[in-house]
């Protein structure tokens, strides 16, 4: 072994290598004051490998980024916590940058003769950065989206070379295929090339000047990097390690939003925490200033740190920079602050912020379905989702007049008072039971507020249906069950198998005397009555689209048709959007079903 | 082992240290031509590939039916309506996909159309809660109903990109749906 390990050495001199890396010596000996660079260190190397084991799953195209992504964090065995793990030592690796800077200037470490190297520092710095940028679009939600694109506004605003730089970036002139794949190429190989290229220079000069010992130190002996100081590094290492772990941990696992969807607003866009103090500044130039906030003060800031090495020379240099630097750092977390207690008391940030989350899981609870995700991506699953569209749907095109529960579909109030009824849960029994109720029928709920208030049907219960009988109440029941059967809803199906008898009663006593809908509904195989809408399939997906397409045909209201436009007719919506809304107000989607309201 | 002068693969002595190489300027600008040549075409083609969305306008849309007349609120209110057309995004072809959106608002006879993109920095633009203005939910750029900015901070630089509006066949609103650099005062098609 010996032998083996002596011609290893003749043939490469692997042993004087790694005497000059380990057996540095280091004046003054081990301090923990010096962990910060190495905590870095370790920090890129853990990028490193998690980002390409990552790397080995991810797929870099508008219809896969998010898809593998979602598959990374929901699928793949431990890829949540892979994911989780590269996500916030990103994080991390920012905070240990300013305080690995900090370090440097307090102890002055970027005067002469190292002010190279301080460079080198602040060119990794923003390497770093740009790896941040570039890593926050690659999952193609629609936070990483909307924010990105902010971005790559920005960029766009340089004098001169602006739009052709965002041309560059983006890929062409909109977000697609080609923006995940340029970022992806910056992200994956040119920034952490850079990287890898720049800490070896880094380090170079390190080694090449030796560490700073700081003038209040008391002095020691000197020692060595091995072992004193890499214990002290790795006892910070396996500190930051806990950190990010019980991070990913706490949060379980970094978040992913819905699929990006450039026709979508997203009102809760926001950067990545530690670019909140650039969006927060942001705020503060009026037109015509942006390229002022944006570009030449940023540039002139970094161009003073960078200027910091020469400041120092000078008999106040150091004390101005630690005054330069106090400030830059204070004034980053006053910002910070302020974006964030701005944030907080939005309300309307904060409902879209809700809303964000809950389409970012329905999105992810429908991949998971056993039909999972189809080959033309999330954002076309999500679109045919009737939970997701309906009630958007609903708000747009059927809230001015109609509600739900009492709301737009989405929870919200229209100015006006409804002039229809309401549509929750529509076809069941109890909404029909609520129709035939004197009490209700003309209420805002049903026909209170539509020109059918003092129509043959709002008589009907309130005189008729108001004298019943116990018996003919009872057979009126059936009827209901018998009617509302005719919908089928998901979300009523066991009820309805568990009634069966009943409900074939019920289509008997339809046109009973006492009761005697058949007057003016045409159901089923009787077909006396053409006053009122066809019953027959009332409230089925096709009675639903029927209604949608054309609610004065002879079958629905046909003259008597109050307001409703003729969505199918006229073209309003397309057979897919009447689709989705009918599917919505049947409960009639895929996954989780909540009970009937 | 003993020390035997050093020999490279061909087995010809390695000229000593102290023979200072001859400085021929003739050479040593011959190899940096020389090896600038071999790496010429490779780094030729990376760059024009590289630059290659550059070159790519955008594809100035066609108009786009977008709504029916009928399903603009005529109270004036804006209401958002999703484009969809057919785009070709490098390799692949979409039809009838969703490429952006835009509020339509009925003024009198007239339909307007506005591009929901804030010109400040590209965020979509929200309608305030009671309809009374446009307001961006991320730098607070604030546009009345017309686009127009409202509010002197507000940090838009131009209003909001009003898009050519045409009324086919009587309730078919189209509209030649566009992107516009944002950032910048004058409306510039992306």
């Amino acid at each position: 072994m010996r032998d083996l390990l002596g011609w290893l050495d003749h043939r490469t001199g692997y042993r004087g290598l790694l005497r000059s890396v380990l057996y540095e010596r280091i004046p003054g000996g081990a301090r923990w004051r010096y962990i910060w660079g190495s905590t870095l260190m370790f920090a890129m190397v853990v990028q490193l490998i998690t980002g390409v084991v990552l790397w080995s799953a991810y797929s870099a195209n508008a219809q896969g980024a998010w898809e593998s992504v979602w598959f990374i964090q929901n699928q793949m065995a431990g890829g949540w916590l892979l994911r989780g793990i590269h996500h916030y030592m990103a994080q991390v690796t920012i905070v240990l940058l300013v305080l690995h800077m900090m370090q440097v200037l307090i102890d002055g470490a970027y005067r002469a003769p190292r002010e190279v190297n301080f460079w080198f520092g602040l060119i990794l710095l923003q390497l770093v950065l740009g790896l941040s940028l570039t890593g926050y679009l690659l999952p193609w939600d629609q936070k990483g989206f909307w924010a990105t694109k902010v971005a790559t506004s920005i960029a766009s605003m340089t004098p001169v070379v602006g739009p052709s730089l965002q041309q560059l970036l983006v890929g062409g002139t909109e977000y697609g295929h080609l923006t995940l794949t340029r970022f992806f190429v910056l992200h994956a190989g040119v920034l952490p090339a850079a990287v890898v290229l720049l800490i070896v220079g880094h380090i170079y000069l390190f080694r090449r000047h030796g560490v700073t010992v700081p003038k209040s130190a008391k002095p020691k002996e000197d020692g060595y990097f091995w072992p004193e100081q890499v214990l002290k590094d790795s006892v910070a290492s396996l500190i930051v390690m806990a950190t990010v772990l019980g991070l990913v941990l706490w949060s379980g696992g970094a978040h992913l939003g819905a699929p990006a969807d450039p026709a979508e607003p997203y009102a809760a866009a926001r950067p990545e925490w530690y670019f909140l103090f650039l969006f927060q500044w942001l705020k503060y130039f009026p037109a015509g200033w942006e390229v002022v906030g944006a570009q030449v003060i940023p540039g002139l800031v970094l161009a003073l740190v960078a200027a910091m090495p020469l400041i120092g020379q000078w008999k106040y240099g150091h004390r101005f920079n630690l005054g330069v630097g106090a400030a830059l750092l204070g004034g980053i977390a006053m910002l910070t602050w302020q974006a964030r207690v701005e944030d907080a008391a939005d309300l309307d940030f904060i409902l879209a912020k809700a809303e964000a989350d809950a389409l970012a899981e329905r999105a992810s609870d429908l991949a998971a379905l056993p039909q999972g995700i189809p080959i033309t991506g999330g954002l076309v699953m999500l679109r045919a989702d009737p939970l997701t569209q309906g009630p958007r749907i609903f708000e747009a095109n059927c809230s001015q007049c109609h509600r739900f529960d009492g709301h737009d579909g989405l929870g919200g109030q229209p100015d006006d008072a409804p002039s229809a009824s309401d549509l929750a849960g529509f076809g069941s029994r109890e909404w029909l039971a609520g129709l035939l109720d004197p009490d209700q029928v003309a209420t805002e709920t049903y026909f209170g507020a539509t020109a059918h208030a003092r129509g043959r049907m709002v008589r009907f219960v309130q005189r008729g249906v108001a004298g019943f009988t116990p018996e003919v109440r009872a057979d009126l029941e059936k009827v209901i069950m018998a009617v509302s059967a005719e919908a089928a809803l998901p979300g009523q199906a066991s009820v309805d198998a568990d009634h069966a008898a009943e409900i074939v009663e019920g289509r008997q006593l339809f046109s009973s005397e006492a009761i005697d809908c058949a007057r003016c509904h045409t159901f089923r195989d009787i077909s006396d009555g053409d006053v009122g809408p066809v019953l027959t399939g009332w409230g089925s997906r096709e009675w639903v689209l029927g209604m949608l397409h054309d609610p004065s045909s002879e079958a629905y209201y046909g003259e008597d048709n109050d307001r409703m436009p003729l969505f199918g007719v006229d073209e309003l919506l397309t057979d897919a959007e009447m689709g989705l809304v009918a599917d919505w107000l049947r409960g009639d989607w895929a996954g989780q079903r909540t009970p009937e309201p | 082992m003993t020390e035997e002068p050093q020999k490279n693969e061909t087995g010809a002595s390695v000229p000593e240290e102290s023979a200072e190489p001859r400085r021929d300027f003739i050479t040593g600008a011959s190899a940096i031509l020389v090896g600038a040549l071999a790496t010429l075409a490779p780094i030729g083609a990376a760059v024009v590939a590289l630059i290659d969305p550059i070159r790519r306008v955008s594809s100035a849309s066609d108009m786009v039916l977008v709504a029916r007349r009928a399903a603009v609120p005529e109270d004036g209110s804006p209401r958002k309506f999703t484009v969809t057309a057919d785009r070709k995004d490098a390799w692949a072809t979409y039809s009838d996909t969703p490429v952006g959106a835009v509020y339509l608002r009925s003024v009198g006879d007239e339909i307007r159309a506005l591009n929901v993109v804030c010109p400040h920095a590209g965020c979509f633009v929200g309608v305030a809660p009671d309809d009374s203005r446009f307001a961006c939910p991320c730098h607070r750029s604030s546009f009345d109903l017309d686009g127009v900015v409202n509010d002197p901070a507000s940090p838009s630089p131009r209003d909001m990109d009003a898009l050519e509006v045409e009324v086919r066949n009587g309730d078919e609103v189209w509209v030649r749906f566009q992107n516009f650099l944002p950032g910048r005062e004058e409306k510039t098609p992306v």
